[in-house]
């Protein structure tokens, strides 16, 4: 028979610890259903027929939070054989008011108390079996960091579970018990006897999940409810407040027989910390400093690395194993930039002429140097005696430097070539599937180095202290102080970003951040902020701060707008917050915490991703060339370009309509910097661009007014992000219709925000015309009318949870 | 009537009772501040909001708006 065993407790009291240590490696994360919350599963360690899960850490078993709620519908509906109730010894009286509310649910209950070594270490003292007996279940000592007493808190849960027997619990006061005695009789006299008490108590707190459930009748619930309201009289507060009132009052006399604390007063290890970490002077620049130290890692060095090495050396040409021999390629890379231009510029010449480069002995051309904005720096004329001279100077070959590793495209295209495969299966193979692949795992790498920061940060208990500080910002905008991180990582790249949202407990603020994550500019988005720039603003040095200004602002508005919208009204507001002891946590724990993000985001993500790349590498590759379908040399006569084509009067209100902006907005969605690449094959014909674009600069300022430059730079950067951060939405909504409504709202957003720029701009500047002034009013109006409507928070949990 | 929220740093009152209702209240009475109980108000943030206080030997962050629900002495 398996046994189901139920692990609760409270957030920060070592149950995934605890989790660990019982399942081991044999685990299954994945989510509850419907909602943003984590689920864990997992067999008992040499117990393979008793089954572990993880509930979500809670406080208590109200209706009102989206995990407590989760917490409830699986111990009652599921109704687990046995529950196993971790503790913080160090911290029983908060802890405990859990365990009152756990066994009453007429399953069995085993206490773990947990942090025993810190409890003894302390000097307090805890008398287990005197706590046994007054709480009416076995209570057991463990250490879940050290592994102490684990096996035997499984096994006593175990044993509860094959025993079965109904616990004896705890007496409310005589004006309780007295309604709770009427309510059994008049309408749970058919429901088991052990869930009587349960359903009891919560029909005299009023609690309106279990009222729906139960379909009380009209009359016995008038009936009921005289009594409710004569024991509110007698003990003046009302119903719930009652019962948790007298929850702790009990707890307080049970610890009085069960517990001892020795030198209350002293100041511990943690307290010494905190005075000093969130210190009214210190607290500013010591977050200042952890969050310069994350973002230093994990954005700019290692983590750009990471990100470099995954997506131009594996799944690029190729890296070098330790970096051997780097410095030596780009001393004779530097060597050949010379000699390599002056051959191209003769080369183009000759081939302009029609003559073969080989014997234009009469030929001159002239090679152009540029610097990094596309101003010419030095000419040399290049005659065919040059041009000899230059041509015999061998291109040094990246791969003969150092240790060189080639990418795995260039590994799979050889064999490819080798068994002579078709060109389309070639180009599906390499630029589809492994291109895809390569878009889902090049960005593990960065993540892993974010995650392994965001485990620490978390389990040493300065996340809590971020919120902390920086709560009052952020909950303005509907936000969590925890969103800070996403946002400060988004800066960087925005799929790490919203994964980083994992860390925020409120499923509102959660969603909320995620959905405002990408309007930061990522680093992928600079490139097309320099093209713009420099194109259209002969690289006025305020664009730059002006696409950041641009993602803030969209933050806050979304924010206030959408805290304000029903879909997010539903959550409770209340911050109250525990901010847990600090301590130092095991390598063992960081690192799985880290591994299992980054595996849930490959296994989530990587599908859709995967399969978007190979739909675009699809419409970019074929179409009709010549009078025939197939695959196409020329990106204009893609079905791609077909479509940009189609869509283009969608954004010809943003000033931007030709149909290369489309097709360059559409080829954003593989990679931002995209957009700039695909520019330069539609506006000059070239196949690879500077990351700034400069050579095209001067054919855009032909097609683009710097008004709808700026439109198209504001709409590519609010629009939906890359394939790969839809992914990671995907993975952290955790639902089809909460993906569809972020990407939906973002793209919504960025073609209003565009709109309202580019009609008003228009109008400002004397070239607007009525009807989009109209249009871009209207949208204004609306936006400013979501934005100041009265807003009252709400107070109960709406959401619908079904398990 | 005096609050939670007009408590000094530094400063241990007893709770007297918690107004409003609903989520917000329970949801402090589930965090252990329930009638009679002693609270130490341990810092504020450093933007001003919210407060750090110590309930029943471990460490709270409550916001300024909810700390007015609660009465003291």
């Amino acid at each position: 028979m398996e046994i189901r065993i139920a692990l609760a407790g409270n957030p920060n009291s070592g149950k995934t610890t605890l989790f660990n240590a019982l399942t081991g490696s044999n685990q299954f994360v994945g989510n509850w259903p419907g909602v943003t919350v984590e689920k864990k599963e997992g067999r008992l360690k040499r117990h393979s027929d008793v089954v572990i899960t993880d509930l979500p850490g809670i406080y208590s078993l109200s209706p009102y939070t989206l995990e407590e709620v989760v917490a409830r519908d699986y111990l009652m509906n599921q109704r687990p054989n046995a529950i196993l109730n971790i503790v913080d010894g160090s911290n029983l009286e908060r802890n405990l008011y859990l365990t009152t509310q756990l066994t009453e649910l007429g399953i069995p209950v085993v206490v773990a108390i947990n942090m025993m070594d810190v409890v003894k270490k302390s000097g307090d003292t805890i008398r287990t079996e005197e706590l046994s007996r007054q709480l009416g279940c076995k209570v057991v000592e463990i250490s879940a960091l050290k592994g102490t007493g684990v096996t035997e808190a499984a096994e006593t849960a175990i044993q509860a579970a094959i025993e079965d027997k109904a616990v004896p619990m705890h007496r409310f006061s005589g004006p309780v018990e007295h309604a709770i005695a009427h309510i059994e009789e008049a309408v749970l006299h058919d429901y088991p006897a052990e869930q009587q008490r349960w359903y009891a108590t919560k029909i005299f707190e009023r609690d309106e999940r279990v009222l729906q459930s139960l379909k009380i009748p009209a009359g016995t619930m008038a009936h009921i409810e005289q009594d409710i309201q004569a024991a509110e009289k007698e003990l003046d507060d009302d119903a719930e407040s009652i019962i948790t009132n007298e929850r702790y009052v009990y707890i307080a006399s049970v610890l009085k027989s069960a517990y001892k604390k020795r030198n209350a007063g002293k100041l511990s290890i943690s307290d010494k910390i905190d005075r000093v970490v969130t210190n009214r002077f210190l607290a500013l620049p010591i977050f200042a400093a952890v969050m310069f130290i994350v973002y230093y890692v994990s954005v700019t060095t290692v983590g750009t690395w990471a990100t470099d090495w995954a997506n131009d050396g594996v799944f690029g040409e190729g890296w070098r194993l330790f970096g051997v021999g780097s410095a030596a390629y780009e001393e004779a890379a530097e060597a050949y930039a010379v000699p390599g231009a002056m051959v191209e510029a003769f080369e183009s010449a000759a081939e302009e002429a029609g003559i073969d480069p080989a014997e234009a002995s009469d030929l001159t051309a002239t090679a152009v140097f540029y610097d990094d904005n596309g101003n010419v720096t030095e000419e040399l004329p290049v005659d065919f005696a040059a041009y000899q001279e230059a041509a015999a100077i061998e291109e040094p070959d990246p791969a003969a430097f150092g240790w060189w590793v080639p990418g795995i495209p260039v590994l799979v295209g050889n064999v490819l070539t080798a068994i002579g495969c078709a060109p389309w299966l070639e180009g599906l193979i390499l630029d589809g599937i492994v291109g895809g692949v390569g878009a889902v795992l090049g960005f593990v790498p960065q993540m892993l180095v974010l995650f392994l920061f965001l485990a620490f940060l978390e389990s040493c208990g300065y996340m809590a202290r971020v919120a902390f500080v920086m709560d009052r910002v952020f909950r303005k905008f509907g936000l969590s102080g925890k969103s800070f991180i996403p946002m400060l990582i988004g800066t960087g790249c925005g799929i790490p970003g919203i994964m980083a949202s994992r860390t925020i407990e409120n499923e509102r603020d959660r969603r909320m951040t995620i959905m405002t994550t990408t309007f930061i500019p990522c680093g992928a988005k600079l490139p097309i902020i320099a093209l713009i720039s420099g194109a259209l603003f002969g690289g006025a040095w305020w664009v730059a701060p002006s696409a950041y200004f641009v993602g803030i602002l969209a933050i806050v508005v979304s924010g206030i707008m959408l805290k304000k919208t029903r879909i997010f009204a539903g959550d409770p507001a209340p911050f109250v917050m525990e901010l847990p002891a600090y301590h130092w946590p095991t390598l063992g724990n960081v690192l799985r915490s880290m591994w299992e993000r980054g595996w849930s985001f490959i296994r989530k993500a990587g599908t859709i991703i995967l399969l978007s790349a190979i739909v675009l590498w699809f419409l970019q590759g074929f179409g009709v060339e010549n009078g025939s379908f197939g695959m196409v040399k020329d990106l204009n006569n893609s079905i791609l370009a077909a479509i940009g084509s189609a869509i283009a009067w969608l954004f010809a209100p943003l000033g931007w309509g030709d149909w290369q902006s489309a097709v360059a907005s559409i080829t954003g969605l593989i990679a931002k910097e995209n957009v700039v690449n695909t520019f330069g094959i539609l506006y000059g014909g070239f196949d690879e661009v500077a990351e700034n674009g400069w050579q095209i600069w001067a054919n855009m300022r032909a097609v683009y007014t710097p008004l709808a430059a700026y439109s198209f730079l504001v709409f590519n950067l609010l629009c939906a992000p890359c394939f790969a951060a839809m992914g990671a939405i995907k993975r952290e909504m955790n639902n089809a219709k909460w993906t569809v409504f972020a990407i939906g709202y973002q793209c919504v957003f960025a073609y209003a925000a565009s709109l309202i720029l580019y009609q008003l701009g228009s109008l400002f500047s004397g070239s607007g015309s009525v009807a989009g002034a109209i249009a871009a009013l209207a949208v204004l109006g609306l936006i400013l009318y979501l934005l100041f409507r009265p807003y009252k928070e709400s107070t109960s949990l709406r959401a619908k949870v079904t398990i | 009537m005096k609050t939670l929220r007009q408590v000094k740093v530094g400063e241990t009152v007893t709770v007297v009772k918690l107004h409003g209702e609903g989520a917000v209240k329970r949801r402090i009475m589930d965090m252990g501040i329930t009638r009679g109980v002693e609270i130490y108000v341990r810092k504020v943030a450093p933007l001003g909001d919210p407060v750090e206080i110590t309930v029943r030997g471990y460490e709270l962050s409550i916001r300024k708006a909810d700390a007015g629900q609660i009465e003291v002495a």
